[in-house]
């Protein structure tokens, strides 16, 4: 039985935005019967990006996370519609009819995810299709996937054990954007961004970048531990958020430095100054 | 009607286009099928990496059916309602009238007469016609093809183009190891196999990949640096800004001061030097002058300052441990300098004095030894896939002027133009307004390393020449893309411009500026043929994408509204003055397709017809014997010339193992300009930093406008060709930033910066200095290093708050309104707007 999925690598995505112009340009203004009414000519979001700048300069970087309809195995949308108007099919996409969903703001309110729109003009609640009226021609891919530049999308039957996205999901590095919701996503991530410390360590007496350093980071009776690299700076990433770490750095022959440092957002320490 | 495909090409993709019912309804990347061919290996680190069987598009690309029934197409022919050719012109309402709608026939009327009056009145030197590049894409309807070989038959005084994207390459690496003809740039054959297979880390220095590769090969190379990434290959990052490249991949960010890039390129090689870790055999086999510069730079030079990192820290602001611990990293690698070509173009070599650190980072490839195995010169991370260049292919500028003389029975270019009067495009402003220029080379100097040395003029002494009177623009806008455009307002406004033409597709910033309008078509609109991403001539197989694809560009929809194709548009005006045959030699849009699919090497593998209804044609892979030329090996190795770098004279004489430099040496001292220009010291002849004519140094007006803008190209617009054309693109936050109903330009700034202003993320802010006041929304990050202010240029439209008044507050985001006139130096013509400075205040209506 093919059941369709997807995995975001977060590492992956360049933040091109191309899936969110592919969307639009997929749905504005065309109508797939059965399928989806037409998105409207501007503003749709059924997939969009968040961009996450994470760090403080000189320590920067950006992840966009891709944000659409995780076609939840056991979606509340459709609990919350009546008439039938959001159905599961058999490979597992969820679809909102564009018929029977008319006037069902209630679908809209109904998503976790905050992932349906309502279309105002059409009185529709709206969302991702997963492209089924191109998959059920025989298409291999929706069209954000068909338009990913860098292999961030990866798109198939999850239950083909062969199939790259069935891999990705055995190889335990995925996960749901919130495990909490309990939705049996078909759509989960890896590397969504969780936060990080990083420092850039400096032997104060030679005034130079302080390589291979320890540092070691600990929290709640759990500990980190990485080296300096080549330009004195070390990064842990993959950090759970509102922490207080303790900070502690090491290099052979200087006295060693504390500091703390809590996760609220992602924290670059900048120079830690070790003394002989 | 049933749905039809179309294969058709964007500046950043080729496209395969869904029509229903006569309408555009979808703009898709392409599935390459098995049949197609063109397939590749690459073997590197125990892994194999294939060609993607898929095209990429840019992001504008894929929103290009917005553009094609934009609201802002011309429709009609329009005439400036205020504009009477028979009695007053109003030239001082030019920017701010309205217009009338028109016939054709009557715009036909109107234009003949007016250029047949200005002919006769002051001769054909008084007529110019320009072209802004990319508007669309094709080789025959590009902007070297149907206006130029119309201008070239008629008699025109032509724009010689700045090498706008290439500035410092072009005036000052040319000079330490040649490549004129490359503008001073190697090329970047096999470059791909060569880095994953024998590079350690890649130096991205003033290059965002990510960014700039929408021009030209969609995001081909995209996965190229994921690929690196995968077999860590790490890379250093060079920029003021965090570049989105950077942003996704850095494993280290240096961010210099604008204009400080020099001064850091010099500590390197200090520390080079000082810990003895560069390539003596290289340098002492294959430079000249190394020592006298060393001297310089290790403080036994005429100035006694030694160029070590603590001297440039605080020039850089980057402190002197890390400078050194980026120097040793370079160092202990193997390391390609990615800096430069198509990606870097725009970038640090548009700053004031950017050649000396175009020719410093010859240097450093010379004290790496640049061509040894996985050491080398890889502009960007552009190009370089294993494909083959030795299919035959055309490429816009192969033939200069008149893309048409390729296969035309007479090259109208450059023979054919009589009248020899020429005018810089960067001073047509000051050129109408004052009625004299005088400047060096002749644009595009790609035909001998002097040419850019002469002398030039205008109006042209002696009867030939002639003030101009009449411009017929075609296509783009120069307001926003060319420096201090503030003053192309007041151009278009000068009464000496008696008569102004406009044919475009869309209303430019610069098309209310026109007394007639002529709309013109989309390429979705006619049929054409090219090459994805392939500019031939000067930039002769930088094809920046996983596959050689020949493309029938074919019609997908008729023309919309009135508009008609440029071909057309030329060949109705030519027929009305009485040379159509010469310029059409007979041959309809279509003759002109095929007599092109005839001069490639595409009849050896299909016919015409078949070429026609499948839409492209993917050039086979490389034979399994091939041997690659890595793009300098042979040059390391003191071999001849080995690359398919099929213009360079060098090749197959006796100076094949040479550069195109006076000594065929990398030269560390530019003899050439040691020869014509001894005592510049603006571009000397020992290249060195020179502090920004306004940058953090620049004393007194610093004081004024203490933040330095930079100025990169876009990545949600080519040129001003999607900006205001698009609106999905304004629901981008990097691209625009809607504030109170209007899509605003962000202008990124440090949060420091922000803060002493009291500006807070999402503000409307104005950008201001002496020359102009631009306003944008502010984008706080911490991207941006403290004192700069980000923001793309030569994207955003100009949409001045009092139309017509050219020192109106600007909304559009013309962030090329503020930056300066000045050349790169005296004697280099180059536009210098990477860098300038401004001060940025809450805007308050």
């Amino acid at each position: 039985m093919t059941r369709y999925g997807m995995v975001i690598n977060v590492d992956r995505c360049v933040g091109c935005y191309n899936c969110f112009l592919t969307c639009r340009d997929e749905h504005a203004g065309n109508d797939y019967p059965g399928y989806a009414a037409p998105q409207p000519m501007s503003g749709g979001n059924w997939t969009k990006l968040l961009e996450l700048e994470r760090g403080q300069y000189p320590h920067v970087k950006v992840n966009y996370v891709k944000v659409m309809c995780k076609h939840c195995d056991s979606p509340n949308c459709a609990k919350a519609a009546s008439n039938g108007a959001v159905h599961k099919r058999a490979d597992g996409i969820v679809i909102i009819d564009p018929v029977k969903a008319k006037g069902q703001k209630q679908i809209v309110d109904a998503c976790p995810y905050r992932c349906i729109e309502w279309n105002e003009e059409a009185q529709l609640p709206q969302k991702c299709t997963m492209c089924a009226h191109l998959l059920d021609k025989g298409e291999p891919e929706p069209r954000c996937v068909e338009s990913c530049p860098s292999g961030a999308l990866v798109f198939g039957d999850l239950d083909d054990p062969d199939s790259a996205v069935s891999k990705l999901v055995a190889s335990g590095k995925t996960e749901a954007m919130h495990p909490e919701y309990k939705l049996k996503d078909k759509v989960t991530y890896i590397k969504l961004p969780k936060k990080f410390v990083a420092g850039t360590v400096i032997l104060g007496d030679v005034d130079e970048v302080a390589v291979g350093a320890d540092v070691k980071l600990t929290a709640d009776g759990k500990t980190w531990t990485v080296k300096t690299n080549g330009f004195g700076d070390f990064e842990v990433e993959g950090l759970p958020a509102n922490t207080i770490f303790t900070v502690d750095v090491a290099a052979a022959g200087y006295k060693a430095a504390s500091c703390e440092a809590k996760t609220s957002k992602d924290v670059y320490l900048g120079e830690i100054v070790l003394a002989k | 009607m049933a749905e039809q495909e179309f294969i058709n090409c964007g500046i950043g993709a080729m496209l395969k286009v869904t029509v229903e019912d006569g309408v555009i309804t979808r703009m898709r990347p392409l599935r390459l099928t098995e049949e197609d061919g063109g397939r590749w290996t690459i073997e590197a680190k125990g892994k194999k990496f294939s060609d993607p069987r898929k095209t990429t598009i840019n992001p504008f690309n894929i929103a290009e059916r917005m553009r094609v029934y934009s609201e802002n197409r011309i429709k009609y022919p329009m005439k400036r309602k205020n504009f009477d050719p028979d009695g007053e012109r109003h030239p001082e309402l030019r920017g701010k009238d309205e217009y009338v709608r028109i016939s054709w026939d009557e715009a036909y009327d109107i234009w003949v007469k007016e250029i047949t009056r200005i002919r006769e009145t002051y001769g054909p030197a008084a007529v110019t016609s320009f072209v802004s590049s990319h508007h669309n894409y094709g080789l025959l309807y590009y902007k070297m093809g149907p206006m130029p070989r119309f201008f070239n038959i008629l008699g025109y005084t032509q724009l010689l183009d700045n090498p706008d994207s290439w500035e410092g390459w072009h005036w000052g690496s040319m000079h330490t190891w040649g490549w004129y003809w490359r503008f001073g740039q190697s090329d970047a054959f096999d470059m791909l196999a060569e880095a994953m297979k024998h590079t350690e880390q890649v130096i991205y220095w003033s290059v965002d990949p990510n960014t700039s590769a929408g021009g030209y090969g969609g995001q081909e190379t995209v996965i190229w640096r994921e690929w690196l990434r995968e077999l860590g290959i790490g890379g250093i990052f060079i920029d003021p800004y965090c570049n989105s490249t950077s942003a996704h991949m850095a494993d280290k960010w240096l961010a210099p001061r604008p204009g400080t890039d020099a001064a850091l390129a010099q500590a390197i090689a200090y520390q080079w030097i000082a810990d003895d870790t560069y390539d003596h055999w290289f340098i002492e086999n294959r430079t000249v002058h190394f020592d006298e510069w060393k001297a310089y730079i290790m403080g036994e030079g005429e100035d006694g300052i030694a160029k070590s990192p603590e001297w440039a820290a605080p020039i850089c602001d980057i402190p002197a441990h890390t400078i050194k611990a980026v120097a040793k990293q370079w160092a202990s690698k193997k390391s390609m300098l990615a800096t430069g070509t198509q990606y870097g173009t725009a970038g640090a070599c548009r700053n004031s004095f950017a050649t000396e650190w175009c020719s410093l980072m010859i240097h450093l490839a010379a004290m790496m030894g640049i061509g040894k195995d996985g050491v080398n010169l890889w502009g960007g991370t552009a190009h370089g896939a294993p494909l083959d260049m030795s299919f035959k292919s055309a490429g816009y500028s192969d033939m200069g002027w008149d893309v048409f003389g390729l296969v035309a029975k007479q090259a109208t270019f450059p023979e054919r133009n009589t009248v020899s009067q020429r005018v810089y495009r960067i001073m047509l402003p000051e050129a109408i307004l004052d009625g004299h220029i005088e400047w060096l080379g002749e644009g595009f100097c790609v035909q001998y390393p002097e040419q850019q040395f002469k002398p030039m003029q205008y109006p042209e002494p002696g009867p030939n020449g002639a003030e101009i009177r009449m411009i017929h623009r075609h296509g783009g806008s120069f307001i926003s893309t060319m420096t201090d455009t503030s003053k192309w307002v007041r151009m278009y406004q000068s009464p000496k411009l008696e008569f102004v033409v406009m044919q475009d597709c869309h209303w430019q910033s610069e098309t209310k500026f026109g007394d007639l309008i002529f709309p013109a078509s989309t390429n979705f609109e006619h049929a054409d043929i090219s090459e994805w991403a392939q500019p031939g001539g000067y930039g002769n197989g930088n094809v920046n994408c996983n596959h050689r694809i020949l493309m029938y560009q074919q019609k997908c929809i008729e023309p919309l509204w009135e508009s008609k194709p440029d071909y057309q548009i030329y060949c109705e005006l030519a027929d009305r003055l009485g040379f159509l045959e010469e310029y059409s030699e007979g041959n309809s849009e279509e003759d002109w397709i095929k007599k092109v699919f005839d001069y490639t090497d595409l009849p050896k593998y299909t016919t015409y017809e078949a070429f026609k209804e499948k839409g492209y044609f993917v050039v086979p892979s490389l034979p399994e014997d091939y041997k690659p030329t890595v793009s300098n090996k042979w040059y390391y190795e003191g071999r001849p010339v080995d690359t398919p770098d099929r213009f360079n004279p060098l090749m197959g004489t006796d100076k094949s193992t040479q550069l195109a430099t006076p000594s065929g040496k990398i030269e560390f001292i530019r003899t050439r300009l040691q020869e014509r220009f001894p005592d510049d010291e603006e571009r000397p002849p020992m290249p060195r930093y020179i502090p920004l004519f306004e940058g953090h140094e620049t004393k007194g007006l610093v004081d004024k406008y203490p933040l330095i803008m930079m100025t990169p190209h876009a990545k949600y617009s080519y040129h001003t060709h999607q900006d205001n054309k698009i609106k999905w693109l304004d629901d981008i936050r990097q691209h625009r930033i809607i504030k109170d109903g209007y899509a605003y330009w962000p202008f990124r700034m440090n949060p420091a910066d922000a803060e002493a202003r009291g500006i807070k993320d999402g503000d409307i802010v104005m950008a201001y200095n002496d020359r102009a006041k631009v306003l944008g929304v502010a984008l706080v990050t911490e991207r941006c290093r403290p004192g700069l202010v980000h923001s793309y240029q030569a994207g955003a439209k100009y949409d001045p708050l009092e139309p017509g008044n050219a020192d109106s507050v600007d909304r559009g985001g013309c962030v090329n309104l503020l930056s300066p006139s000045r050349m790169t130096s005296k004697n280099a013509y180059g536009e210098a707007n990477m860098s300038f400075l401004v001060e940025v205040c809450k805007w308050e209506a």
